[in-house]
């Protein structure tokens, strides 16, 4: 009797809800002007478009060179930004972390800092930048390197908090200043939790380069808007191919070094 | 010859409560102390009261002569080289070997540069394995620390405070998370520390019996006031009533008369 009634009580809510979700969905779609059945719809037509137009042809394997050199930039370039970001992040994250801080000043500095950086997109920075710098590679660069700074110093904060404090706790104990307790307890404790986010950070940025690469016609996206706008869509489909094979290979690479040092 | 004494000493994290209120004892070289009482009583901000790693509110902490509370950075920094702590959770840097970490203890002898850059004299190296074949871990000395088990990594923690040759070496909850066995080897090793080396040993203890058995002087903490003072045989059921807060059980009136 009772389960009877706890029953009849769950089926009226899935009703209830899948009624909420249904309504809220028309409203979105009638609002936006978004016709669900005209989509599906078009998804046969779009499919033989992407079999017929984006292959690979023997003509455009040519330009296999040329792309992989400007792929070579763009991985280059990711590496010099985040490497580069690491070193201010580890300024940023020693003066932010709870444990290593030593003073509240710098340490709300060092937040905002990595808040401002990190919470505006790597894109929106390209462009910001782009305005003052121009289209070349250092804007793409100087882009990455905000983005992964805000990333970074807020992953090291929190490595640092959480990792390090009774060891940190011990040293103090026995009269050590304040670098050696960053270089003999803090850095030894953190690191391989900190090059794990070192490697996530060349994963992503190397993703992003690519869309930067669009905005400020350098690297592997400059190529990529090229043969777009020229309609050369068989050398787009062989940059892009070329792209998500690297980032595969790249994050196969840091799990191995991941599972290496961890 | 008198090595702390601690004079009217009052803490307080926020204005509502007061953690310690008016303590005042002495304690002399060589001397084995427990502190005793309830968790939240106290006896951990007494103890880092000592070497200040929580700054001094009210009274005076003399250890030395020095007065700790009005001491400068560089001051304290070589005072502290003269104290040695060991903690409940070890609090060691688990990914380094145990030579590094005992090693740790002579950090406050060095200036920043030697320090980073592992400048240690090979008189301290045959001292830090000197004390690691005493305490019976010399075969683990290039073992990382999270391979040892809590009782070998608590032996680090005393050889890492041994290292600093101190005058007192403060011990907060040392056997709180070990089994009784590596307790009682744990204590032990304090126990000849006091005994041999003439340092002094100021231990925070959950465990009445081990206390009474081990110390030469409890100190009994209740809501941050000393309610007890004195050898540890003078110590009745009726002051760890008082120190604990129980109500006196009939059983144990029954065995002390």
């Amino acid at each position: 009797m009772n389960e009877k009634a706890m029953r009849s009580q769950r089926k009226w809510q899935t009703i209830i809800w899948v009624a909420i979700i249904l309504v809220f969905t028309y409203l979105a779609s009638d609002i936006t002007n978004f016709n669900i059945i005209h989509g599906i719809a078009t998804l046969p037509n779009a499919i033989t478009w992407i079999f017929s137009n984006l292959t690979i042809t023997s003509e455009t394997l040519e330009r296999l060179p040329k792309i992989l050199e400007k792929l070579a930039e763009t991985i280059l370039m990711s590496i010099a930004a985040t490497t580069t970001a690491t070193i201010f992040s580890l300024f940023l994250g020693l003066m932010g972390s709870k444990t290593t801080g030593t003073s509240s000043v710098l340490g709300v500095f060092a937040r905002f800092i990595a808040s401002v950086a990190r919470n505006i997109p790597v894109v929106a920075w390209a462009l910001i930048l782009l305005l003052s710098f121009g289209q070349n590679s250092m804007t793409g660069y100087l882009a990455l390197f905000v983005g992964s700074l805000g990333f970074l110093t807020r992953a090291f904060i929190e490595t640092i908090d959480e990792a390090s404090h009774s060891a940190v706790e011990a040293l103090r104990a026995t009269g050590s200043t304040y670098f050696q307790i960053v270089f003999k307890a803090v850095i030894p404790q953190c690191l391989p939790q900190m090059i794990s986010w070192i490697l996530f950070m060349i994963e992503t940025n190397i993703r992003s380069a690519t869309l930067v690469g669009i905005l400020t016609g350098t690297g592997i996206g400059y190529s990529f808007d090229l043969y777009y706008k020229t309609l050369n869509y068989s050398a787009v489909a062989l940059v892009t191919f070329v792209i998500v094979i690297s980032v595969i290979i790249i994050e196969l690479m840091s799990n191995r070094i991941r599972k290496v040092i961890l | 010859m008198t090595l702390v004494e601690v004079k009217n000493l009052g803490k307080s994290y926020n204005a509502q409560t007061r953690v310690l209120k008016d303590v005042s004892f002495e304690v002399e070289a060589g001397e084995f102390v427990s502190i005793i009482g309830l968790s939240g009583a106290g006896k951990s901000t007494l103890l880092r009261c000592i070497n200040r790693m929580v700054e001094i509110d009210e009274g005076n902490v003399i250890f030395d002569g020095l007065d700790v509370g009005s001491l400068n950075k560089q001051e304290l920094r070589k005072m502290r080289t003269n104290i040695g702590m060991i903690f409940q959770h070890y609090n060691l840097v688990p990914r380094l070997s145990v030579i590094e970490n005992v090693l740790h203890g002579r950090l406050g002898y060095k200036t920043t540069l030697q320090g980073v850059f592992n400048r240690f004299t090979e008189l301290e190296k045959e001292h830090a394995f000197f004390l690691l074949e005493k305490l019976g871990i010399a075969d683990h000395a290039y073992k990382r620390c999270d391979q040892l088990s809590g009782g070998q990594q608590q032996r680090v923690g005393i050889a890492r405070s041994l290292i600093q040759e101190p005058k007192l070496v403060l011990c907060d909850e040392p056997i709180a998370s070990l089994d009784p066995n590596s307790s009682e080897i744990i204590m032990d090793y304090l126990k000849s520390i006091t005994k041999e080396l003439n340092i002094a040993c100021i231990v925070n203890l959950h465990q009445v019996e081990i206390a009474c058995s081990y110390s030469d002087r409890i100190i009994g903490l209740s809501k941050g006031n000393v309610v007890f003072d004195g050898p540890s045989f003078m110590l009745t059921s009726a002051h760890t009533d008082e120190i604990y807060g129980t109500k006196t059980v009939e059983t144990r009136k029954l065995v002390t008369v």
